[in-house]
């Protein structure tokens, strides 16, 4: 196999003629590199800031979560009556249920005095809540009344509150009027709805907000029994259960919220555009690389065709040399993205990390972007007549 | 050593430019046999259809009116894919030399031996340099077209004709852009070597001072041929 190739292994003459000008090739690769990197950047935000809407979702301790219809997003929960989440209780494979409430409070930064609006769950210190086990020790400690745990990547906006709680001192703020203390620390992470996150107890969640109607909850959490089919419970418990609740499966609750960002804000479009505008742009670039490339050896292209080269093994030089661009422009992309991803993580709490997915498409769109370049470049080589070059 | 059979065989050809009112004839009822291994040299006016009559048994262009046969071959309605293939049994050097740029010298000898079918990598390089050898250059394998004279370009030219193993060599003016003795080596270097290969040579010229390489001289006129036996 390996003797064959070697057998039929010819002149290079993709890498050749782009090696041999080394000012266009660089051209051409930063060009490409370029248009990567923005793909990267605005890829990685769009799917940064839809994965971090649900942070949150994703550690709760949940196969079925019940919310209002009302709901829309985390951001604007309505209330349902507890007693909807009891009933799931006489569904056999239910083995747990957590009431949550879930609002955005206002939050005093420490050390400003400034207001902020921060998103709270409380729930009932001795029930599950994450999945993170870490998490069910430090919930003891809200047992008290006006008691909180605070979310440490939190924005920095809300003051200094995890450095203050490490450094031992007694972190207190107010929140609607009342005082509370910073009993822990939990790293959740903001999201595009919420700055950041905390939470307490039921009771002191409903003492900071005391006119939510009793018995009404905003999201419940339902367990089921290791091997039940998660979709087929909440199909059925949804046929059970009055219209005042709908029933999603733990990915149909962080579906629901993505869904939210993605079709009622124009984040979506707007990341999606800068990611067609860095393809549009590298497009452009490659082609006009490839175009003034096959148009300079245009005569080279003639002769060899005289001597005797067929058409197609030409148009296959060029196509090569849209490969190699390619590869060539992806790679510094793709470490430029790593960097850069590095950066927005640190500047902005955000999970924007490099994914296999998003590597994948981004080649992809460079591939597509060279070959069509190449393409469209390869038309001029019709121009290649060699009875014009006696 | 001038063999019976004919390499180009060519009856009653003619062939016009352009359409309408502006097509102009080139090529008027030309006849012109060539045997295996003969040297011609074509000379006449610039303009005269020299260079077409070259294009067209180069199987570069459509034949329009009368028979050509190269090789036996008949080109009159000829298809593209087997005017490629014919072509890679000829030869052809041309008044630049046509050297791809961004190749060394070996490269582009070996981009003639590239098309030998049934030939290895290490084959088709050894025939490269052996061919660069036989035209003087052993010592500038490695270099670019940019670093070569133009004398030793042309040299690079005739190797990489001469490395596909063509039966026929077509040169037009190869000796336009060289200095008389420089011209000289190089045409005498072509007919050594073509004659070593049993190739026929047309070579078209309008420097009297390589006339005598030739077996035979046939010159055109207004696109009519006149052969002169020497």
């Amino acid at each position: 196999m390996i003797r064959a190739f070697w057998q039929r292994r010819r002149i290079p003459l993709a890498s050749l003629m782009l090696i041999r000008q080394p000012v266009r090739l660089i051209v051409a690769l930063a060009g490409i590199s370029f248009a990567g990197i923005l793909m990267f950047m605005q890829l990685g935000f769009r799917d940064g800031l839809f994965d971090a809407s649900v942070t949150v979702h994703r550690l709760l301790d949940a196969d079925i979560v019940l919310i209002s219809p009302r709901s829309t997003s985390s951001v604007s929960m309505a209330g349902f009556p507890r007693r909807r989440l009891v009933q799931t209780m006489a569904t056999p494979e239910v083995e747990g249920i957590t009431p949550v409430h879930w609002n955005l409070l206002l939050w005093r930064n420490p050390e400003t005095l400034g207001t902020r609006s921060i998103l709270a769950l409380g729930f009932e210190p001795g029930q599950p809540l994450f999945t993170d086990s870490s998490l069910a020790a430090k919930a003891n400690l809200l047992t008290q009344k006006g008691r909180v745990l605070f979310d440490e990547k939190s924005r920095p906006e809300f003051g200094p509150v995890a450095r203050w709680f490490r450094e031992g001192k007694t972190v207190e703020s107010e929140i609607a009027g009342k005082r509370v203390r910073v009993v822990g620390l939990v790293g959740l992470g903001a999201s595009f709805g919420a700055d950041g996150n905390l939470l307490t107890s039921s009771e002191t969640f409903l003492d900071l907000i005391p006119n939510i109607p009793s018995g009404s909850i905003e999201v419940g959490l339902v367990r089921l029994k290791p091997g039940s089919n998660p979709d087929l419970v909440a199909r059925r418990l949804q046929t059970r259960l009055p219209d005042d609740v709908t029933v999603l499966t733990k990915q149909g609750f962080i579906d629901f919220e993505q869904n939210y960002w993605r079709t009622s804000t124009s984040i979506g479009f707007i990341f999606t555009l800068g990611a067609a505008m860095g393809f549009v742009v590298g497009c452009v670039i490659v082609y006009q690389v490839l175009y003034s490339d096959v148009s300079d050896h245009l005569p080279e292209y003639a002769t060899l065709m005289a001597m005797g080269y067929k058409l197609k093994s030409l148009l296959g030089v060029v196509v090569r040399e849209g490969l190699l661009l390619a590869v060539f422009g992806y790679l510094p992309a793709y470490a430029a993205g790593q960097g850069l991803y590095l950066l927005v993580r640190n500047a902005t709490q955000l999970p924007v990390e490099m994914n296999t997915d998003r590597s994948l498409t981004v080649f992809s769109m460079i591939l597509i972007m060279c070959m069509l370049s190449a393409g469209l470049a390869m038309r001029r080589l019709a121009d290649a007549d060699p009875a014009e070059i006696f | 050593m001038v063999n019976t059979t004919l390499s180009v065989d060519i009856h009653s050809l003619s062939h016009w430019y352009g359409k309408g009112s502006t097509r102009r004839q080139v090529l008027q009822g030309v006849d012109l046999q060539i045997s295996a291994g003969e040297v011609v040299l074509l000379t006449g006016p610039s303009g005269c259809g020299k260079t077409t009559l070259l294009t067209l048994i180069g199987a570069l262009r459509q034949v329009q009116e009368g028979s050509v046969e190269v090789f036996g071959q008949q080109l009159q309605g000829a298809a593209k894919g087997q005017r490629q293939r014919l072509r890679r049994h000829i030869g052809m050097i041309f008044q630049g030399h046509n050297l791809l740029r961004c190749l060394t010298a070996e490269q582009n000898v070996q981009m003639g031996a590239d098309l030998l079918p049934n030939l290895g990598y290490r084959a088709r390089r050894d025939q490269a340099r052996e061919w660069l050898r036989s035209v003087g250059l052993e010592d500038e394998l490695s270099k670019l077209p940019h670093d070569l004279s133009g004398g030793q370009k042309q040299r690079v030219a005739i190797a990489r004709a001469l490395a596909a193993k063509p039966q026929l060599l077509l040169a037009d003016e190869p000796t336009a852009a060289l200095d008389s003795g420089t011209g000289r080596e190089v045409v005498e270097l072509l007919k050594r070597l073509a004659r070593e290969q049993s190739c026929s040579v047309l070579m078209v010229t309008h420097d009297p001072r390589i006339l005598d390489v030739a077996d035979r001289l046939v010159r055109m006129e207004d696109g009519r041929l006149h052969q002169t036996v020497r």
